[in-house]
């Protein structure tokens, strides 16, 4: 019996650490966590709660009744509801119970942390210190800073600041690709800190460390773990609307912490709140390269659905297709949907047979990316940001259908950014062909414009 | 209406089909339904997977298991609804490992459909079970999920004891080892026409292992149902 042998209690906490779990996950006899529970080192309660409307998942704080369902469970010998939203982390149905430790983690304090000896931009220093200033006043602050800002380099004096003071840094990300890559990026700036990287598959995943790079997915995991919390909303169309992002990051921090929110597009409603000095914002409206955004153009191409029934694209369309075809200039097409995204693939390859389209779920679409890359692929159709890596120097980009509801205006402002990334190629053409101008559309626009003004204003453009 | 499993919206199509008889509609959008592929065509007689034309009526693996005189006539036939394509697989994944109990929903109609065209009422539904263990740790029978779509009882006359994983042994193997299953208490099965229902039918060494109990039990034949076949 574990009473006996108390020295297991201690094991169970040092190993769940920073994690709330569902019971049946974890490795240890139900008299050992009971007795755990009993001696209040941790705590346990329900996965699923009823809600005056129906369920609310304890983990992912999905409450949209379309996303549970019931089935006849065998542990619980009832109909036991789950949750189908989480379902990838293990599944969590009205039986199931979810254990964390109550008891403070450990804290390791880092002598001069940061060994980074890049420079910042004149709007990326004051940004950074902004940051800075938060995340030692344990605030909340957004970030709003354009498309290729230069976003990770501002983070690094406030995470040195936490790391300094024995805190915990986490930060969020939807996606996979993003956390991978940013891996590198943190363990050379911090090399003597322990970070850990949690993304689905990943073997370090759950393992708390001073410094935790993570996907939404994975941030599930951790319970009030974090003195600094960083949400990387990123490039993040089409992820964007993501509710369950917000519920992770409000159960992994603390509740003495700082929040800082990194975006290009933050919501209609954050932007108001910032408009009225109700949120706390640090704006970067230049890129590093200190020239411009390009500003998207708008071209009406007519009933191009119909068009592409009868298997042709609109006239305008296809000639800004040859036209960069005949300048060797690489370009994206961004389409609403897949099906579409077929169709405009099959027309265009007769144009030119190396033309492939990707979709955000295609298996091959590493491949594809890294065929564009390498340059031996002149255009791009897609549905989807690809990866962040896929900074493609000198390329233009245009959108069939501007006008679908998909493309938003944080949708299109993003697209809009993977044009002029590069120092030596800042500048190229963005083009919205579209059956109807839409509200989102003329946001889009004005928002970048607004963007490069404040840059003007702020002295921030090269002359 | 939001499909079952991409979760996209999409208008169901109602057809005058549907208005007269009241079916039900398609829990899937047309796109996730298009990507299972129905098994139709010529089948073999035995195992029910697909065959070409020309060849004989009976697939290599049946033949194979004609010759073999202990277990050859176990099973009077087995026949599936879908190939086991990569959707399949993937969807298989999310239901049976990932646990998502509600995309049984998706092979209602044409796992009922199958029932009533190669088995019928006159049949014994029989589903293949989990050991106590496995079916805790799943928390789900997937062979009952799917007899319970069909519009008649089903009978839980057989259990299972606990073995490794199937997979890992070769087929001889799995055949000689001892048979996991064995009758709960004393079923009237005498004399009765069984049909045994199952995800996956790979080898056929599960539904025979199951048939040949029911059979030494005194029923008067076995077949199989199954979802899928591999």
């Amino acid at each position: 019996m574990c009473i006996q042998r108390p020295s297991c209690v201690p094991h169970l906490v040092s190993w769940l650490n920073g994690q709330r779990l569902p019971r049946e996950q974890l490795p240890f006899s139900d008299e050992e966590i009971k007795a755990a529970v009993q001696a209040s080192w941790v705590h346990e309660h329900p996965g699923l709660i009823k809600t005056s409307s129906g369920w609310r998942c304890m983990r992912c704080g999905n409450e949209d009744a379309r996303l549970f369902a019931s089935f006849p469970c065998a542990r619980c010998g009832t109909d036991c509801c789950y949750c189908r939203k989480c379902l990838m982390m293990g599944r969590i149905s009205s039986c199931t119970h979810l254990v964390h430790v109550t008891m403070p983690l450990p804290s390791e304090r880092h002598e001069a942390p940061l060994v980074w000896d890049g420079t910042l931009s004149a709007a990326q220093e004051d940004a950074a210190m902004a940051v800075k200033q938060a995340v030692l006043d344990r605030s909340e602050l957004l970030v709003w800073a354009v498309c290729g800002a230069g976003k990770t380099e501002i983070l690094f004096p406030a995470i040195a600041a936490a790391l300094e003071k024995g805190w915990r840094v986490g930060l969020a990300t939807p996606r996979t690709d993003v956390v991978r890559e940013l891996a590198p990026r943190f363990r050379q700036a911090f090399p003597r800190v322990p970070l850990a990287v949690w993304y689905g598959g990943s073997e370090e995943r759950g393992r708390i460390a001073s410094l935790v790079l993570s996907t939404t997915h994975q941030l599930l995991r951790a319970y009030r773990v974090f003195d600094a919390m960083i949400v990387d909303e990123v490039d993040a169309f089409p992820y964007s609307a993501e509710p369950m992002l917000e519920y992770a990051v409000s159960q992994a921090r603390k509740e003495q912490s700082s929040l800082i929110y990194l975006t290009a597009t933050p919501s209609r409603a954050w932007q108001l709140d910032i408009a009225r000095g109700k949120r706390q914002a640090a704006v970067i409206p230049a890129r590093y390269h200190g020239h411009p955004l390009p500003v998207p153009v708008f071209e009406w191409c007519g009933n191009w659905r119909k068009r592409l029934e009868r298997g042709r694209l609109p006239e305008n369309v296809l000639a800004w297709v040859l036209h960069r075809l005949a300048q060797g200039k690489q370009a994206f097409l961004f389409v609403p949907h897949i099906d579409e995204l077929e169709a405009v693939t099959r027309l265009l390859q007769r144009v030119d047979p190396r033309i492939v389209g990707v979709h955000a779920e295609a298996p091959d679409r590493a491949e594809h990316v890294q065929e564009f890359r390498d340059g031996r692929v002149p255009l791009l159709v897609t549905t989807t940001i690809l990866e962040r890596g896929v900074t493609v120097p000198n390329i233009d980009v245009a959108v069939l259908g501007a006008e679908d509801r998909i493309f938003t205006e944080s949708a299109l402002v993003q697209i809009a950014g993977r044009v002029g990334r590069h120092a030596a190629f800042p500048d190229g053409d963005v083009r919205f062909f579209h059956h109807g101008k839409t509200n989102e559309m003329v946001r889009a626009r004005r928002h970048i414009l607004r963007m490069n003004e404040e840059a003007k204003k702020r002295g921030l453009l090269r002359p | 209406m939001n499909c079952l499993l991409c979760h996209s919206p999409y208008n169901p199509i109602a057809s005058w089909r549907q208005l007269l008889f009241l079916e039900d509609l398609d829990v899937l959008c047309p796109r996730c339904r298009g990507l299972f592929k129905l098994i139709d065509g010529r089948l073999c007689e035995m195992c029910g997977r697909p065959l070409e034309e020309a060849k004989p009526s009976l697939c290599a693996d049946c033949l194979r298991w004609q010759e073999d005189e202990q277990w050859g006539r176990v099973l009077v036939k087995n026949r599936s609804v879908y190939i086991y394509n990569d959707w399949m697989k993937e969807v298989v994944a999310l239901w049976k490992f990932r646990g998502d109990y509600v995309i049984v929903e998706a092979f209602r109609r044409p796992f009922s459909q199958a029932f009533r065209r190669h088995f019928g009422r006159d049949w014994h539904i029989v589903p293949i079970p989990l050991s106590p263990e496995r079916l805790y740790e799943r928390g789900f029978n997937q062979a009952e999920a799917l007899a319970r779509l069909l519009p008649f009882p089903c009978f839980p006359w057989l259990s299972r004891k606990h073995s490794e994983k199937q997979s890992k042994k070769s087929r001889r193997e799995r055949l000689e080892t001892d048979n996991p299953f064995f009758l709960s208490g004393h079923p009237p099965i005498n004399g009765k026409r069984i049909v045994l229902i199952d995800d996956i039918y790979t080898t056929g060494i599960t539904v025979r292992h199951a048939a040949r109990v029911l059979l030494e039990a005194g029923a008067a034949e076995v077949g199989a149902l199954t979802l899928i076949r591999a």
